[in-house]
């Protein structure tokens, strides 16, 4: 052995991420004071599903898991909120918020121990399979459920009360709301960066790469997966407390499968194997879906072909090709 | 004294007797090579005692404790580590991080998931430290499924030994690369270990790289223990070399 050479400091917590982050975050909260209210709700439809695709993400890009359910932690998120209205007469944000947080931790809790023990297809069929047992009992209780014609869910107060929706509701929804989801939105996008950088995101990346390698270095692979189920199910779960509000009402709709099979497609489309991606596929996701329904009754149709064309030029999504071609100009000058 | 000893190892696939009644020791301090041609069974005596399979009949015995049904995760914590004879890594990580997320879980840290894994410096400086040893440092930066494979089956022993073991099993460590790079790999890996004090078996078919590098060799044919004695013993040993001839012909 040669004298040893001082040791290369390791990636040091570099400021990078903070470079870009707190210039975004400025621009999104610029948006209600200078765009129509309007385009302030559809992009806090579009940072709420960010949010639930950031926790769906944190089971596929980091631990390999494809989750075809997570419609059901969406929809139990919402469903908590509007059966709080319904049984107990709450009105409180942060109730809502702690109301789904409890029952998306012991819905996945559940789910999640029945479906860690199992890999690729196999995890994907059990969790669509869990995800459509939740939907029809939100079809077929409808004496609690609403059935079809779903829950409606009043403009709830804020902040312990100091701010409540009496007034214009467009008005409250693009600006108090706004700012609301967008607090919510950095702190779960603040909340997963340290998790998928922390020691356990690490672990999560190593059983993605190879199962058995990690078992032989000490890694406990179902419980690790099980946390990583957990912390998913629960993003998902707050998203879909945040969008009910935003949309009045919830339906057996946001439990079915289809809309997991969204959850999966505005992921790839934003590209699974970055952090960012979930985020910018979600908000695309949901410009392109607003304006394809807009446009055409065939607007599935539509909507079908354009993100086929977008997922084949764009095979590691949308943030993938942006910064390769970053990487391409940066080499250039 | 004993660091592990296996008494009457069975493990059976189907018909065929791949562990059959294995009284298996390895001392304290001594780097061991277990021999045999291919489909022997020494692979699977590295699965038994590593826990990737259970044993159909027999004891495993570990610095006094009985072994034989615990979880990987004790065997490892006991002091058992293993690399693979097909390269395991985790290859979108980095070499690095591979070493470094080792560490992560030897140390406990793993379920941390509220603090960056990049502030750990202490992780860091040991997994530089562990690559330099192991001569990966210029590679510290490169994916682990994007370097040489001389370099993976480094990076592949470096991993499990970075758990700090007490006994590391080598399975092939030189297999699938060229001659030329054989000797370096095993001057790299025997070097550590003697300098670190643990006991090694190192699997190996092919005979010559054995004799140079081993304190004693175990030598198998079948699912049983066919020879076991100094390199000089088993280079005499007639039915080694009647029963092994093959293997040097076709390696
Ligand atoms: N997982 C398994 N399933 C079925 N048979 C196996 C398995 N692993 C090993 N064997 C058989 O056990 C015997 C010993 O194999 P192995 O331990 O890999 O030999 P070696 O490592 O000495 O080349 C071989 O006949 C092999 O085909
Ligand atoms: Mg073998």
């Amino acid at each position: 052995m040669s004298v040893p050479a001082p040791a290369p400091r390791p990636a040091a917590p570099n400021s990078r991420p903070l470079r870009i982050a707190v210039p975004i975050a400025v621009l999104l909260a610029l948006v209600p004071l200078v765009l129509p209210p309007y385009s302030a709700i559809l992009l806090a439809y579009g940072l709420v599903m960010a949010i639930g695709a950031l926790g769906f993400n944190l089971l596929l890009g980091y631990t390999g898991l494809l989750s075809f359910g997570h419609s059901a932690y969406f929809g139990v998120g919402a469903y908590a909120v509007a059966l709080m209205v319904k049984y107990l007469k709450i009105t409180s944000m942060e109730l809502f918020l702690v109301g789904a947080v409890v029952a998306s931790v012991l819905i996945t809790a559940l789910f999640g121990v029945v479906c860690v023990r199992y890999t690729r297809i196999f995890f994907g069929i059990l969790t669509l399979a869990l995800s459509q047992v939740l939907w029809s009992l939100a079809f077929k209780f409808f004496w609690v459920t609403g059935g079809t014609d779903g829950l409606r869910v009043p403009t709830p107060s804020l902040f312990g009360g100091l701010v409540t929706g009496a007034g214009d509701k467009i008005a409250f929804m693009s600006h108090a709301y706004y700012y609301y989801v967008l607090i919510m939105f950095c702190a779960c996008v603040a909340l997963m960066w340290v998790i998928v950088n922390s020691p356990f995101g690490m672990a999560l990346q190593a059983i993605r790469d190879n199962e058995t390698r990690a078992e032989f270095v000490g890694v406990r692979i179902w419980r690790y997966r099980w946390v990583a189920f957990l912390v998913s199910g629960v993003f998902t779960g707050l998203a879909g407390a945040l969008w009910v509000p935003l949309n009045g009402l919830t339906t057996p709709d946001i439990m079915h499968w289809t809309f997991s099979g969204e959850i999966v497609f505005m992921t790839v489309l934003g590209g699974f194997r970055s952090f960012a991606g979930p985020i910018i596929g979600a908000v695309v996701f949901n410009y392109l879906k607003t304006y394809a329904v807009g446009y055409t009754v065939y607007w599935q149709l539509l909507l079908g072909a354009v993100l086929v064309a977008l997922v084949l030029s764009l095979p590691t999504g949308i943030v993938g090709t942006a910064s390769r071609l970053v990487a391409r100009f940066q080499g250039r000058s | 004294m004993s660091l592990l000893v296996t008494k009457d190892l069975v493990k059976w696939f189907g018909d065929t007797h791949a562990v059959d009644h294995v009284n298996f020791t390895v001392k304290e301090n001594e780097v061991l090579a277990l021999i045999g041609s291919n489909g022997a069974g020494k692979t699977t005596l590295v699965n038994l005692i590593s826990g990737l399979f259970r044993p159909d009949g027999g004891q495993i015995l570990f610095r006094d404790a009985d072994v034989t049904h615990q979880s990987v995760h004790g065997r490892i914590k006991a002091g058992i580590a293993r690399s693979f004879q097909l390269v395991n890594l985790f290859d979108q990580l980095t070499a690095l991080d591979n070493v470094a997320l080792t560490i992560f879980s030897r140390e406990g840290k793993i379920a941390n998931l509220a603090a960056l894994a990049a502030s750990d410096s202490a992780v860091w400086d040991e997994a530089h430290d562990v690559l330099r040893r192991f001569g990966l440092d210029a590679k510290a930066r490169t994916l682990a499924g994007g370097v040489s494979q001389g370099e993976r089956k480094l990076l592949d022993v470096a991993v499990a030994f970075a758990l700090r073991p007490k006994l590391l099993f080598l399975d092939e460590p030189t297999s699938g690369v060229s001659t030329r790079e054989k000797a370096p790999i095993m001057d790299t890996v025997t070097s550590i270990v003697r300098s670190t004090g643990i006991s090694a078996t190192i699997i190996e078919h092919d005979m010559d790289v054995v004799f140079s590098y081993s304190d004693r060799i175990v030598a198998m044919h079948q699912g049983t223990i066919l020879a076991d004695g100094t390199p000089d013993e088993i280079r005499r040993n007639e039915t080694v070399t009647t029963t092994l001839i093959g293997t040097r012909e076709t390696r």
